[in-house]
């Protein structure tokens, strides 16, 4: 079960996750729901979806400037951690948290533990869809981990 | 020195929670052996060949005398009685246990050290010139711009899983001491006409595997810009390094694929946006910092003590240690001593508790109770009367820490290697034994003058053999140890790279190789030309020639 933590909090999902290259996309979109659709699609069928139930998600090599018009109406950004040592999205989440003012959700997903949470939390991001291995109370915890803050907020 | 804010204190406290916590869940079976890798080495926590090694951060290698009994305690009670001090002004612990590491942390945190970011894909140490802030070629201290940095980097969130480990190096002087064009960000100091105080900075310098020389990025740097066109290039590199081939991953690739305008033009588009925002460096903040690092307190000292020109005349023992290990202080009177860690028979970097102890107490009684590291593997003390070098040198004696060397042959550079490092292709230290047997002979080492050996056991070069005037690296062939050598390595402004002489040697070989070498430079050396210089001039061919007969 991978756990959803949203705000320091055990959280419900609500959103249905599409993976790239997903077979039957027009029809799961037709069904309804709110989608996390990965770029390409999402800049695909961005504009006969309801923008408020149609979050984006990064892959570590995407670049944020491909949702950069329409960041102000997005509700969910997810960015894709492949393995927890790939860094690359928590550059990803200071450009869109710190330098393009993105308010919505932005959430980790992947190979997310409960090690890195801290971390992953000055970046930006505020919402994290754990591993399926990793236990809710541990991760709830790690926010604690530190009671210092990084140099000027950085 | 700096001393820890409560900021500061509570990180490194934090972090000792926050690791033993990671160690407990290890030991449990509740942390895989792949999730917790990455967490001990952020930790300076190393599986080797017999037990595992712990890395301790020595920021821009300076060290307070406490500090340095704090080090001897620890290798008293966690280790085996000593410590290796390394090529990066770390010390590392060879022979720790796995579940005694969070204990060693929490000891480090009560003298203001510990152990982050000594390993892994991060940034690490900080390094400096050795003789930062005492220096009398200085143009000024570059420790205050070390320490913004090293706060800056310190559990940098963005910047803990880069692509690969990250070096950064600052000096302050017209020489390089700090081998900056040998680091992924290297930033010299520099003055410009108006006045204005910055940096310039080389990038994609290492060596390793693959050794570059790093190239100018930025001429001029103004000094409040520092972490701004830092963070552009770590940004840069967070994003765009590779990461399909660890042998590929380092800055250097990156910069060499990009070509240097390209990378330069990806790193001024990211500095853009930050360039005197916010996050820009104040006066007053540098004033503040520089206020840890002025020391204005020494007491006046005669430029010319009767007593110390005494012992220069009567002890010619003491007379060659000044010659050799003591350089010239800013401050009249003053000097800067190096205590030699190579004497004959002792690894090269080696200290034991009672070393550290001695040298800690010396620290008290005659430099101000600091100590620095340098990237030589030597301990040194900055800021030393002229009129107690002789009892100084009667301490340092006591200690086996008094060997006139410094510079010169036996004052070697040598890694672990295979007696301890799990990397390692070959052993290092026994090879550095049997050179310094060798040539022990202290008027034939004076006679050659400045030579720099540098020796690895492998090619991820830490004992820095690409830059060694003689370089020796490790190599296996058929799981037998070999050793191939270079010449026509250096540091400083006229870096450059060794180039390899021929084929491998066996370990028993390579005192006579050397030997070899140094006949061709005796014979073609012309009056006051040095080693490298000498090479520079009459190339590899007559070396070559010498050490092969015309066999390879």
């Amino acid at each position: 079960m991978n756990t959803l933590i949203r705000n320091g909090q055990i959280a419900d999902d609500g959103w249905q996750w599409i993976d790239a290259g997903e077979a039957q996309l027009a029809a799961r979109l037709e069904a309804g729901g709110r989608f996390v659709l990965p770029l390409a699609a999402w800049l695909t069928h961005r504009a006969s979806l309801d923008p408020a139930c149609a979050g984006v998600w990064l892959g570590p090599d995407d670049e944020p400037e491909a949702v950069l018009p329409w960041l102000a109406d997005i509700p969910l950004i997810a960015i894709r951690f492949p393995v927890f040592t790939d860094g690359r999205g928590y550059s990803l989440a200071r450009l869109l948290r710190s330098r393009h003012g993105y308010t919505g959700e932005l959430r980790a997903v992947g190979d997310v533990l409960r090690d890195q949470l801290y971390f992953l939390q000055r970046c930006g991001f505020d919402a994290f869809q754990l591993r399926a291995d990793q236990s809710p109370e541990e991760a709830l915890a790690a926010f604690q981990d530190y009671s210092w803050a990084p140099l000027g907020g950085r | 020195m700096y001393l820890y804010n409560q900021t500061d204190q509570r990180l490194v406290n934090d972090r000792v929670v926050q690791f033993r916590d990671q160690m407990t869940r290890f030991l449990d079976g509740r942390l895989s052996e792949d999730d917790f890798r990455p967490l001990r080495l952020q930790n300076g926590l190393y599986v080797q060949r017999h037990a595992p090694m712990l890395r301790v951060a020595i920021p821009y290698g300076t060290l307070a005398s406490h500090q340095l009994r704090k080090l001897a305690d620890i290798a008293r009670r966690y280790d085996r009685g000593y410590g290796h001090f390394t090529t990066r002004s770390n010390i590392q612990y060879n022979w720790v246990r796995l579940e005694e590491a969070p204990d060693i942390l929490a000891e480090l945190a009560t003298v203001q050290m510990h152990a982050i970011q000594t390993s892994g894909n991060c940034i690490r140490n900080i390094t400096t010139d050795q003789f930062a802030g005492v220096a009398a070629d200085e143009l000024f201290d570059p420790r205050p711009y070390c320490e913004i940095v090293r706060q800056w980097s310190t559990l940098a969130p963005e910047f803990l899983f880069l692509p690969r480990k990250f070096k950064i190096a600052i000096s302050g002087g017209a020489e390089d001491r700090a081998a900056v064009r040998f680091h992924d960000i290297g930033a010299s100091a520099r003055v410009a006409l108006d006045g204005r105080i910055g940096f310039e900075v080389f990038v994609g310098g290492g060596l390793g595997r693959t050794p570059m020389v790093g190239k100018t990025i930025k001429d001029f740097l103004p000094r409040e810009e520092l972490l701004n066109y830092f963070e552009a290039i770590l940004r840069v590199y967070n994003r765009y390094g590779r990461r399909d081939n660890k042998y590929k991953a380092r800055i250097k690739i990156l910069v060499k694929d990009l070509t240097l305008e390209g990378f330069a033009k990806e790193v001024e588009d990211e500095w853009a946006w930050s360039r005197g925002g916010p996050a820009t460096l104040t006066e007053q903040s540098f004033r503040d910092m520089e206020a840890f690092f002025t020391r204005a307190d020494y007491a006046p000292a005669a430029a010319d003590d009767p007593g110390y020109r005494q012992a220069l005349q009567d002890t010619r023992a003491f007379a060659r240690w000044v010659e050799r290990n003591v350089a010239p202080h800013r401050q009249d009177g003053y000097a800067i001593v190096t205590l030699s860690l190579k004497k004959t028979g002792a690894p090269p970097g080696d200290a034991t508790a009672e070393q550290m102890d001695g040298v800690a107490d010396l620290a008290e009684r005659f430099s101000a109770g600091e100590i620095r590291v340098s990237h030589e593997q030597n301990l040194v003390l900055p800021h030393v009367a002229r009129k107690d070098l002789p009892a100084l040198w009667e301490g340092a004696r006591a200690l086996g820490l008094a060997t006139p060397n410094i510079g010169l042959l036996t004052d070697l550079v040598c890694c672990p290697g295979g007696d301890f490092c799990s990397l390692a292709n070959a052993r290092s230290i026994p090879v550095a034994a049997a050179i310094q047997q060798r040539f022990d002979n202290l008027d034939y080492q004076f006679d050659l003058g400045p030579l720099e050996l540098n020796m690895s056991g492998c090619v991820n070069a830490c004992g820095h053999h690409h830059i060694g005037h003689i370089g020796i690296l490790g190599v296996d062939k058929n799981n037998e140890e070999w050793y191939q050598v270079t010449i026509g390595g250096r540091e400083g402004a006229a870096a450059a790279l060794g180039k390899v002489i021929g084929p491998s040697f066996a370990a028993g070989q390579i005192p006579g190789v050397i030997e070899r070498l140094l006949e061709v430079y005796l014979e073609a050396r012309h009056e006051g030309e040095i080693f490298i210089d000498a090479v520079e001039r009459i190339g590899l061919e007559p070396f070559k020639a010498r050490v092969y007969g015309g066999a390879a």
